[in-house]
């Protein structure tokens, strides 16, 4: 790879009147555009690494590189300006509205006002927060979600080649940090900013992580690596260990619906006679097909069971198809749809809606067992 | 959002109100006694001299002056220090500070200002010090206690998007203890106020003469009246410490 954005070079940090160091003789680099997870379990010295970087911690020994320059011993104020700096308890200022809040490093850097001003709602809506709304309101008044939304804006607000990220979603309830989650990576897909990040949850670290840093005490490297090659391949036990027993079921946040073979099951489109559905169903091999209204969005799960069973008319016989997927969809979210399912199985849908097949825990199943086939003759 | 925020917006204002509407009421109250002392009372020709409008107008202003010069002091004083001491590396320090201020506020008051008279002799001068070590603590305490009651995660974002810790000091921490920092100033100068009644003992002038000369002369209307006024200013001083709270506190707060 190129030359990295970030290099710590044998970096030290201890503190007196403790034995062993926080972090001890740690070399790392971070390459431009990608997104490093550092995770470990509690007290691994992964905060501190990253306070390292933007030096809100002095190391002891050792140097830091950005860009190549060495910044060991430059005025750490300059140097945190260039680097954006999101923490799990935000830390929004309470006593400036979010526009200020926003405007905090472009204005240590001097910026002039309409810029500053532009600059603002152009974050705001980086953040999906209407301008007009949120501008002049104060941090008390909002949820902690949107706290959150203005963090990661204030951060990015002086547009930093580097971002460092500290449990970031930590504090936010699991659906607004799932939602948070993938909006994060909705916009790096765009920013392709340099971030690091700090999780002890090794669930977000394979979402969010191109790579990820597996740490130990006095935050050694255990592993660095992608995620997809930490899951297969786990250096030692401690990584085994911290991985935990679902590493396979892990690693289907890393595949997504487009990536199996959909099952063909047969489709009845409304409107649709009784016979012709019978005869339908008896060709299929699951004896189950979906109903489609006319526009090919799925209503229904028919069996012939169910068919038989009643004397209703077929848009009111079998059980109704409450969730669907998409192929972005993760296989963990598709597993969740088929186990809720009443069929085991889930239907997938394109973006408008129409039916592109279904997904069976049987694909998912031969996906998995190939995969680990390959995975130990790799 | 502004369903979930409007009932704690509304109890802080029951609360300021009430504390608007507190010390107006009892001053209306001490005004009501001191004019029925004046009406029903026996006033003598010696009442009237100990009584007489320049000289109540008099000590009024001396002791005004008193409250503002030696609450002024106070400010002066206390919040460097109670900046310095919360700066990294001075606990120590800052624990024996508030412990000596406090034996300090433990002496009475009329202690203080003779202990003070023997050293620096008599005069507005000697109160107007006695009266700002006696009310120290009160502004150091608060002062302390709302820069570290600043919210630890506020100032790492500062430090962490690049403020000096000159900038985190005055854009963050001090704005965000000024509520504190100002109910400490409203205590001090209420009890230099009321303190002020005692200068007269070391020629400070002030109210408090209106009542020893009626003590001494043992005229009843003259202290009611001294008091009441003493009281009354007490309390206005109070109610101006509550404006500046409720105005000089940040938004969003």
């Amino acid at each position: 790879m190129s030359q990295p954005l970030i290099r710590l070079e044998n970096v030290s940090k201890s503190y007196p009147g403790t034995e062993a160091p926080a972090v001890g003789n740690l070399t790392m680099d971070v390459y431009e555009g990608e997104v490093l997870v550092l995770v470990g379990p509690s007290g691994c010295g992964k905060s501190t690494t990253l306070r390292l970087i933007n030096r809100l911690i002095e190391p002891t020994a050792g140097r830091i590189y950005l860009h190549g320059e060495d910044v060991t011993d430059i005025d750490p104020s300059v140097l945190r300006r260039k680097i954006g700096y999101v923490i799990q308890q935000v830390g929004l200022f309470p006593h400036r509205t979010i526009a200020e809040n926003i405007a905090t490093v472009p204005k240590l850097l001097g910026w002039d006002k309409a810029r500053i001003n532009e600059r603002i709602d152009e974050m705001l809506d980086l953040v999906s927060m209407d301008p007009a709304i949120y501008r002049d309101r104060y941090p008390k008044e909002l949820s902690g979600g949107q706290a959150q939304r203005v963090g990661v804006a204030r951060a990015l607000a002086a547009d930093p080649d580097v971002l460092l990220m500290d449990e970031p979603f930590g504090a936010i309830d699991p659906i607004t940090r799932d939602r948070l989650q993938n909006e994060f990576l909705r916009l790096q897909q765009d920013l392709k900013k340099t971030i690091v990040f700090v999780t002890h949850d090794i669930d977000e670290a394979i979402k969010m992580g191109n790579r990820i840093a597996i740490l130990r005490e006095g935050s050694e490297i255990a592993q660095i690596d992608t995620p997809e090659v930490i899951l297969s391949e786990p250096a030692d036990e401690f990584v085994e260990n911290f991985l935990g027993s679902g590493a396979i079921l892990k690693g289907l946040t890393l595949k997504k619906v487009r990536d199996i073979d959909l099952h063909d099951i047969p489709a009845l489109e409304m409107p649709v006679l009784r016979d012709e559905a019978l005869k339908v169903l008896e060709n299929s091999p699951e004896k189950t097909a979906v109903l489609l209204d006319k526009d090919h969005r799925p209503l229904r799960w028919i069996s012939e069971a169910s068919l038989n069973r009643t004397t209703q008319p077929i848009e009111k016989s079998g059980k109704p198809i409450t969730i669907d997927l998409q192929p972005e969809d993760t296989l963990q979210d598709a597993l969740g749809v088929m186990l809720q399912s009443s069929v085991g199985m889930a239907v997938v849908v394109d973006r408008s809606g129409k039916y592109l097949g279904c997904c069976s825990i049987e694909s998912l199943a031969s996906m998995i067992i190939s995969d680990s086939g390959g995975s130990a003759t790799a | 959002m502004s369903v979930v925020t409007a009932p704690t917006v509304q109890r802080g204002n029951l609360a300021e109100r009430l504390d608007l509407i507190v010390a107006p009421v009892f001053a209306g109250l001490l005004a009501i006694i001191g004019a029925a002392v004046l009406l029903y009372s026996d006033i003598d020709d010696t009442t009237r001299a100990i009584l007489a409008p320049e000289k109540i107008q008099n000590q009024l202003v001396q002791t005004i002056i008193l409250g503002f010069a030696s609450s002024a002091l106070v400010i002066l004083i206390a919040i460097p220090i109670g900046i310095a001491v919360t700066r990294r590396g001075l606990p120590r320090l800052k624990n024996f500070l508030v412990d000596t201020l406090g034996l300090a506020q433990a002496l009475p008051a009329y202690g203080l200002i003779v202990i003070f008279f023997s050293w620096f002799g008599a005069g507005i001068n000697t109160v107007i010090l006695a009266l700002a070590v006696f009310s120290l603590l009160p502004v150091l305490r608060n002062t302390i206690v709302g820069l570290e009651q600043v919210d630890q995660a506020v100032i790492e974002a500062g430090r962490g998007m690049g403020y000096t810790k000159r900038q985190v000091l005055f854009e963050i921490e001090l704005p965000l203890a000024v509520p504190v920092i100002i109910a400490g100033i409203r205590t001090a100068i209420v009890i230099n106020i009321g303190m002020a009644a005692l200068a007269f003992l070391v020629g400070g002038g002030g109210l408090g003469e209106t009542i020893n000369s009626g003590l001494k002369l043992d005229r009843n209307p003259a202290i009611l009246i001294g008091a009441v006024l003493v009281a009354i200013l007490a309390l206005v001083f109070d109610f101006l410490g509550a404006l500046a709270q409720r105005y000089l506190k940040p938004k969003g707060m």
